[in-house]
């Protein structure tokens, strides 16, 4: 089964007469039906120009230098070929946006419109996309909240009337009104109460198993991702740095970024263990040292490390099948267990 | 610290935009005209000759009049009395407007409520009848009447911007957070929130000046001021009383006319320039943005290079292989040489 | 209110029977409804143990006026202490009113009731002077790295008005920013002093800002969020610098955060609040292991939780065994402010709002139903009568 979405060595630049900005340097990504991708880094990773560009959604001075985007959703290959979202004209894309692929943007506050009642901003999102009679879009909005667990009385209020569990739920509620394949959400829960984000998360699983899209989940909140993600996959500073299941990441982390990730979220059950986060400070983008980017603050760099080329490979000790990728070639999940190990000891 | 200044100022210029730097130096020639026209100019304006009605010739650039003045020699005069009007009403309105603006923002109360009632009784006063009013009542001392009466009505118009502006600073952390410090009321108005409303005091000012600068020559060129001083409008008045146009007197009223819309012109581009220099934002949309060659609108899908590349001809593709841009998507390592 | 004794002696025996005498004046309760009801606790508090107490709250309230007659009480009857050397936590989520403690405790709101008191004195902020001084002692930490320092001033400026405010006779105001710099770990300084906010990453803009407020050489530091803007990787180091500030100079520190797991890692004591109310107290590895008020324990179980790796998420059923579901409804307007969302709740908690009940002589929670919620400690709790 081919994957619904799949990214290969997709490059991102942004122009500027002072040259180009990497924001997102051959990364190659697969969705499969009916899964949760997290898409995990902190900021300058490339994860949300990722998803954007891919999407085709990033305006100017932003350019695609390279890859391509295969989606292979039955109502537009009808059982043929995928096709390549990078080189679709404005209408064909037109025909895809929020049928097939939908966007739950970050901070639903901004998304959504003050002046229109939440009605309003459904039907506009339906009309949009779906021609559908006006009393037919109009119970579909009804429809949707229901979806999405919000009063049907809401559909009258303001935005600034709902609080911002709702407000991100109606987000939610407005990217599957086409019923799409693929929805990409950015940071949905970042700026909510971790109850309310948990209800939420809870909310998009269960719509994800009843109604089958898959989701790509971007977040700095590696925790979350380990709980919620099916297969999850790291960036740094545009780069992929290591993609597997939860599981893997969770128990053998193979790259010196993923372990210092894991080791900045403060446990709340079990050891009280002592941390330190990552030392130095992500980069910036325009001033990428040669190689690795993460060489300036990986306690494991050598001098070979300005050389490697960083694509993916499976990780040392498992088969040459699984989905298990970094793109460290010199630390091993041993390697970081025993200097690990140290440190407890010590 | 004299340096950084300079350095500054310099970084300003690279920074402005085509048509601001034209506007600048539209007005910076009408200054130098204003500070040495009176220094260099043939006549007296005043002074009458024989020689009326003349078109213009070697000895009068610009003609004469009906009574035989020159008319270049009251143009310059006449650039310099106007800017001098229009600038001391611009630092005199933008004061007071600033002064009025952030205190009631930043008192807010009954500060706020007395200040902004002043303002707004200043601005639905009838412009037009009060300063025929004015100016028939007092009396006709050069230009001191007018820019008493300009500043007294130009004012309210910048006072609600500034206000509205202070009030959204006001309410940014960094204000709370030099109030923690303990800085003192005054400290922080001055120091603290002023320097962050520059360009908008800026464009302000340029603004008045430019109402100044049309309120005033309407104003002569109706007869209200003093017609017997040399100002740009009062030049037009003459040209029109006289019957310049009947005559075919070109040479009367166009090189004022000429001046005025000029520096109005200059003050305009000026204007547009300091906008985008106070909101970086506004520079980065402007309009559609150059990608890879191609003209690409904010509203299009994000462009493909292989795409772009695509879409040139070979013979766009053979020159574009000789520029700059060609090289750097040729790298592997995209961009660096 | 009465005074509760937050650093007092323990009562002997019964703490109930021992608290101040009478039930006192009544607070400027909006809603009569929500006065807690019990006999309030005596808590001792574990940051006790770091050193002398040097700010406290006593039964603080405030109540903002919404217009049209409409009021909200934001902050309801909360009591406790800083100790110098010693980081307490206050936990909540957003409109817990922890944020509207903190800028009470700074000065940047008047309390409608209750009181605040400095070295054991009740602080006085009113005029120009008097806020100074107060600020020469207590200063607050802003959670927006992007938004609390002045985008025309650059650092040596923000660090150096400080001094001149707070440290009149310094004659060498450079070296004390080199020094300020130092503190922070913003090395090498002279490269900092001329450098402009947007020149600079969210951390080291708030390491900007602790300098800022060390320059007052304080002896209570309110830090608001200080690190919830801040990637992920830079978090616990800038964590670790204020509990290293703290150590090294005896800094009382209030930590606000909504994340709990940071709570326990950083702080010796966690106050847990809700609807404006202190819900739960006590050390901060108790109450995140064996949280007693049901909010709490939903807090702890909505919390990610990558150990959990047989999650419910996955499986899309409803997480927290016994939490409730959050929906959209505010803290209740009469009783327990928990009770409306709380499965637990019976009558008396929609009727009366629990006080503070001792559990251990330094926990207590504000909860009828503790027997249930939390059976260990409740039996072993030293019961109000």
């Amino acid at each position: 089964m081919a994957p619904i979405l799949e990214i290969s060595d997709l490059s991102v630049a942004y122009r500027s007469d002072s040259g180009d900005v990497h924001a997102v340097e051959h990364v190659s990504l697969s969705l499969n039906a009916g899964e949760v991708v997290g898409l995990c880094g902190e900021s300058g990773s490339g994860k949300s120009t990722l998803a954007y560009g891919a999407m085709r959604l990033l305006r100017p001075p932003a350019l695609i230098t390279s890859g391509s985007v295969r989606y292979s959703g039955r109502r537009i290959t009808h059982g043929g070929e995928p096709v390549d979202i990078l080189s679709m004209s404005q209408r064909e894309l037109h025909r895809i946006r929020w049928r097939e692929t939908a966007i739950v943007f970050q901070s639903a506050m901004n998304a959504l419109n003050p002046v229109l009642r939440v009605q309003d901003q459904l039907l506009d999102a339906i009309q949009a996309h779906l021609k559908l009679p006006r009393h037919e879009a109009r119970d579909k909005a009804a429809t949707l909240l229901d979806l999405v667990g919000i009063p049907r009385d809401r559909l009258r209020a303001y935005p600034h009337e709902l609080s911002g569990g709702m407000r991100q739920r109606v987000m939610i509620a407005m990217a599957l009104a086409a019923d799409p394949e693929v929805v990409i959400m950015d940071e949905p829960t970042t700026a909510l109460d971790v109850v309310v984000q948990r209800d939420i998360l809870s909310q998009i699983v269960e719509l994800k198993d009843r109604l089958g899209f898959s989701v790509l989940f971007i977040t700095h909140d590696l925790s979350l991702l380990l709980e919620l993600a099916d297969r999850i996959a790291v960036m740094y500073a545009g780069r992929l740095m290591e993609t597997g299941s939860s599981q893997e990441l969770m128990r053998e982390p193979a790259h010196p970024y993923t372990r210092g990730l894991l080791n900045s979220f403060p446990a709340l059950h079990g050891a009280k263990r002592e941390l330190t986060g990552i030392p130095g400070v992500p980069p910036d983008l325009r001033d990428i040292t040669p190689g690795c980017p993460f060489i300036p603050r990986c306690r494991y760099a050598t001098g070979a490390c300005s050389a490697v080329d960083m694509s993916l490979a499976p990780v040392a000790g498992t088969p040459a099948q699984a989905a298990h990728l970094t793109a460290c070639p010199i630390v091993t999940p041993e390697v970081t267990k025993e200097a690990s190990q140290e440190e407890v000891a010590s | 610290m004299k340096s950084s200044v300079f350095a500054g100022a310099a970084n300003i210029w690279r920074n402005l935009p085509l048509k601001a730097k034209i506007g600048v130096g539209l007005f910076g020639f009408f200054v130098l005209a204003a500070i040495i026209g009176p220094q260099v100019q043939p006549y007296d304006p005043g002074a009458q000759t024989p020689l009326t009605m003349a078109a213009p010739s070697v000895q009068h650039w610009f003609g004469t009049t009906q009574t035989g003045q020159d008319i270049l020699s009251q143009v310059l005069t006449g650039i310099r009395l106007t800017l001098e009007l229009a600038l001391l009403v611009g630092v005199i309105v933008t004061v007071v407007s600033v002064l009025i603006g952030v205190t009631s923002a930043f008192l807010g109360g009954i500060w706020d409520d007395v200040l902004s009632l002043i303002t707004n009784v200043f601005l639905v006063i009838p412009a037009l009848p009060l300063l025929i009013v004015l100016l028939g009542y007092l009396s006709q001392q050069g230009q001191t009447p007018t820019i008493v009466v300009l500043s007294l009505l130009g004012w309210p118009w910048g006072a609600r911007v500034i206000r509205a502006q202070t009030l959204t600073i006001r309410g940014r952390d960094f204000i709370a957070a030099s109030r923690e410090t303990g800085e003192k009321t005054w400290r922080i108005i001055l120091f603290e929130i002023i320097p962050n409303e520059v360009s908008l005091i800026a464009a302000s000012f340029v603004n008045t000046v430019l109402y100044a600068i049309g309120a005033s020559v309407a104003l002569a060129f109706v007869g209200l001021t003093n017609v017997n001083s040399w100002s740009l409008g009062t030049i037009l008045f003459w040209a029109q009383t006289d019957s310049a146009l009947l005559a075919g007197a070109w040479w009367w009223f166009v090189p004022a006319g000429l001046a005025v819309a000029l520096i109005g012109t200059s003050l305009v581009l000026l204007n547009s320039g300091i906008d985008e220099l106070g909101s970086p934002r506004l520079r980065a949309t402007r309009g559609t943005a150059k990608v890879a060659g191609h003209k690409i609108w904010p509203t299009d899908p994000t462009p493909v290079l292989a795409q772009l590349q695509a879409q040139r001809g070979p013979l766009g593709s053979f020159l574009h292989s000789f520029s700059r841009r060609s090289l750097l998507e040729g790298t592997s390592a995209g961009g660096e040489l | 209110m009465t005074e509760p004794l937050i650093n007092g002696v323990p009562a002997s025996g019964l703490p109930g029977a021992d608290a101040a005498a009478g039930d006192g004046a009544a607070a400027p309760a909006v809603n009569a409804d929500a006065e807690q009801a019990g006999e309030p606790a005596v808590v001792q508090s574990v940051a006790a143990v770091r050193g002398p107490l040097a700010l406290e709250a006593v039964s603080l309230d405030k109540v903002f006026k919404l217009g049209r007659g409409k009021t909200l009480q934001a902050v309801r009857n909360v009591s406790f202490g800083l100790y110098k050397g010693a980081v307490v936590a206050l936990v909540g989520e957003s409109g817990s009113g922890k944020s509207t403690v903190a800028k009470l405790l700074a000065g940047q709101e008047r309390p409608t009731g209750g009181v605040i008191k400095l070295d054991g004195q009740p602080i006085d902020i009113r005029g120009g002077r008097a806020f100074r001084k107060y600020k020469s002692q207590v200063q607050y930490v802003f959670q927006d790295p992007f938004g609390s320092l002045n985008p025309v001033h650059d650092v040596g400026y923000h660090l150096t008005r400080p001094v001149r405010l707070h440290q009149p006779g310094n004659k060498d105001v450079r070296g004390t920013v080199t020094a300020l710099l130092e503190q922070v770990r913003l090395t090498p300084a002279a490269q900092f002093v001329v450098k402009y906010p947007h020149e600079l990453s969210g951390g080291q803009r708030q390491r900007v800002s602790f300098a800022r407020a060390l320059a007052a050489e304080p002896t209570v530091l309110l830090a608001d969020e200080p690190v919830s803007m801040l990637d992920v990787s830079i978090r616990l180091e800038m964590l670790n610098l204020l509990d290293d500030l703290r150590t090294r100079l005896s800094l009382a520190l209030l930590y606000i955060t909504h994340d709990i797991a940071s709570a326990r890692y950083f702080a010796d004591e966690v106050l847990v609040m809700y609807g404006g109310q202190i819900v739960e107290r006590g050390p901060a590895e108790d109450v995140t292991q064996r949280p007693a008020h049901p909010y709490t324990q939903l807090l702890i179980a909505s919390a990610p939780d990558p150990d959990n790796l047989g999650s419910e998420l996955k499986s899309g059923y409803a997480a927290g065994g016994g939490a409730a579901r959050a929906g959209n409804v505010g803290p209740a307007a009469a009783g327990c402010p928990f009770s409306n969302r709380c499965p637990l709740a019976i009558d008396k908690c929609k009727q009366e709002n629990p006080a503070l009940q001792l559990l251990t002589p330094v926990r207590a929670a504000a909860c009828w139903r503790l027997d249930v919620a939390a059976p260990p400690l409740a039996d072993s709790a030293v019961s109000p009568k």
